[in-house]
């Protein structure tokens, strides 16, 4: 277990797991990234749970990095599954014009988790 | 109502996020709901962010206005950079000069109910954004 | 105890009673006595207690140049005066009546100054005018707080409105839906929005069916509002559904040009639900 400013990633049957603390600076919040990265590859995992239902807001920069994880994570052969988005950031990511294309979403870490290991169709 | 205001130094990067949580800070204390909070908070982050990395820093002050349930917050923000040269495609979507989306400064003038904007090659930049409680 | 209040708290303990009745009497005269709306006994009992409090504060700070509303001492005042606002909101008294209220206690305190300083007309002077600044503090404040009062309930009518002309339920496990009724301006659809994906993280739904079968007309914006709706539910990690897609309406969409991709449309909420129920693998019977 591996920690980003108080962010703890934690790796469950092949999937990592992330839940951001609130409020990250841009450098913490691509600081996270090259761990989720190395986690990824480190225990070759089948999917990346980034947990942010404690995220009060998601601004452009924290938006592209859940993007640019999604399609890191791809080229590694695993899933990347953003959980737990509160309704006020995604209508601000809406309105922003981040629709986060590429990007899996699910309501929660548990969805998610089921959705990774195969046990449920995958929502489009 | 209140004369309060709160000014942010934005010189590193961590200075968007105190800027953020001081954002945060003015919405509640005019009971805003939350998705206006979110809205000013983000706009806010975008601001910040261009002034500390393409303005050379300035800072951003935050101001409670109106009486009631018609308060607003006012945040200012000013740069020492040299400016915007063209206005209309800095506030287009997917411009950019750096290496960015292009949504900050176009995206942000959506998520607030008042955005102005001033630039000059002398005085930098100064971007003023009101949300209201509701 | 400041000696420059000593004058007008002394003559609030000592005329009590001769203050109250022609404070009430003054009422009367100014008009701002409802008796259709506030009965005399109610009003005499609210003036008797915002006197006794006048009184304490008056004795425990300053009234002089030096009165600061922001004085502790004055909160019993205060809540003397929400108290007198919350009851003549609720019936309609209008802020004029209200500040006259307040402001009509400066005549029996004035009658009482004349004969304390008669003497004195300085005196007499620094005291009316001393008087005036607070009364008209207080006449402020409290057409102030029912100002904000009504404001207030204006805000609620008019949220409990939006309530109810946008009700989201759940009607089957991680199932929620929300028919929309009628014309669709931009504040309605953000409720629309805010109240259905509030309820997707409460009722833990997985899927959102808006219902625009009651819909009078989609026009551009109401077809933008729709799409967002859509991008934002899917955000969440939910699907949206939008069902009561009429030929009109097909047509209509089609015609302005707007295109709904990534956004499963279905002709009436039968179909909807029945998508719905194979997205999540529900089977039922019959």
């Amino acid at each position: 277990m591996s920690t980003s400013g108080s962010s703890p990633i934690v790796t469950i049957m092949g999937c990592v797991i992330v839940a951001i603390r609130d409020d990250l600076d841009d450098r913490e919040v691509l600081m996270l990234q090259d761990q989720l990265v190395e986690e990824v590859a480190r225990v070759k995992a089948r999917g990346v749970i980034i947990d942010i239902a404690s995220l009060e807001i998601v601004d452009t920069f924290a938006g592209r990095m859940l993007g640019s994880m999604a399609q890191m994570a791809h080229m590694m052969n695993a899933r990347t599954i953003v959980v737990g988005m509160r309704p006020a950031v995604a209508m601000t990511l809406v309105e922003l014009g981040m629709t986060l294309d590429g990007v899996e979403t699910a309501l929660n870490a548990d969805r998610a988790m089921s959705l990774i290991l195969g046990r449920r169709i995958k929502p489009s | 109502m209140t004369d309060e205001s709160w000014t942010v130094a934005l010189v590193r990067q961590s200075d968007v996020a105190f800027a953020r949580q001081v954002a945060m800070k003015a919405m509640t204390a005019i009971g805003a709901s939350a998705i206006k909070k979110t809205k000013f908070v983000t706009a806010v982050s975008e601001i910040a962010r261009n002034a500390v990395i393409y303005g050379h820093g300035g800072a951003i002050t935050f101001r409670v206005v109106g009486i009631g349930l018609h308060r607003s917050v006012v945040g200012e923000c000013t740069d020492r950079g040299p400016g915007i040269a063209d206005m209309q495609l800095a506030l287009k979507d997917g411009y950019t000069t750096g290496s960015g989306l292009g949504l900050g400064l176009s995206g942000a003038r959506r998520l607030v109910d008042r955005f102005d904007i001033i630039s000059s090659a002398e005085s930098g930049t100064t971007v003023t954004l009101e949300s209201a409680a509701r | 105890m400041p000696s420059e209040s000593a004058s007008l708290s002394s003559i609030l303990s000592s005329d009590f009673e001769k203050i109250l009745a022609s404070w009430l009497k003054a009422q009367a005269r100014e008009g701002v006595k409802r008796t259709d709306l506030v009965s005399a006994k109610e009003t005499e009992k609210q003036s008797r207690d915002f006197l006794i409090a006048f009184g304490r504060a008056t004795r425990d700070a300053p009234t002089d140049d030096k009165f600061d509303f922001a004085n502790p001492s004055w909160d019993p005042v205060r809540e003397a005066l929400e108290e007198i606002t919350e009851s003549r909101t609720q019936r309609g008294v209008s802020p004029t009546e209200m500040g006259w209220f307040i402001a009509s206690i400066k005549l029996p305190l004035f009658e009482q100054m004349r004969v304390a300083f008669a003497e004195n007309n300085a005196r007499l002077l620094e005291n009316v005018w001393n008087t005036t600044r607070v009364v008209d503090q207080l006449a402020l404040h409290a057409v102030e707080s029912l100002v904000q009062k009504r404001e207030a309930i204006i805000e609620r009518q008019r949220a409990e409105m939006t309530e109810v002309s946008a009700p989201v339920v759940k009607i089957w496990d991680r199932i929620v839906t929300v028919p929309l009724i009628g014309t669709l301006d931009s504040f309605r659809a953000q409720t629309v929005m805010e109240n259905l994906l509030d309820a997707i993280v409460q009722w833990e739904a997985e899927i959102a069916i808006i219902d625009i079968t009651g819909v009078s007309t989609v026009d551009t914006l109401v077809a933008q509002h729709l799409l967002k709706t859509a991008a934002a539910v899917k955000l969440m990690g939910a699907e949206c559904v939008i069902c009561g897609i009429s030929p009109k309406i097909a047509q209509t969409i089609v015609n302005l040009g707007v295109d709904l991709p990534n956004v499963t449309t279905r002709i009436d909420l039968q179909s909807g639900l029945a998508y719905a129920f194979e997205r999540l693998g529900v089977t039922t019977k019959g």
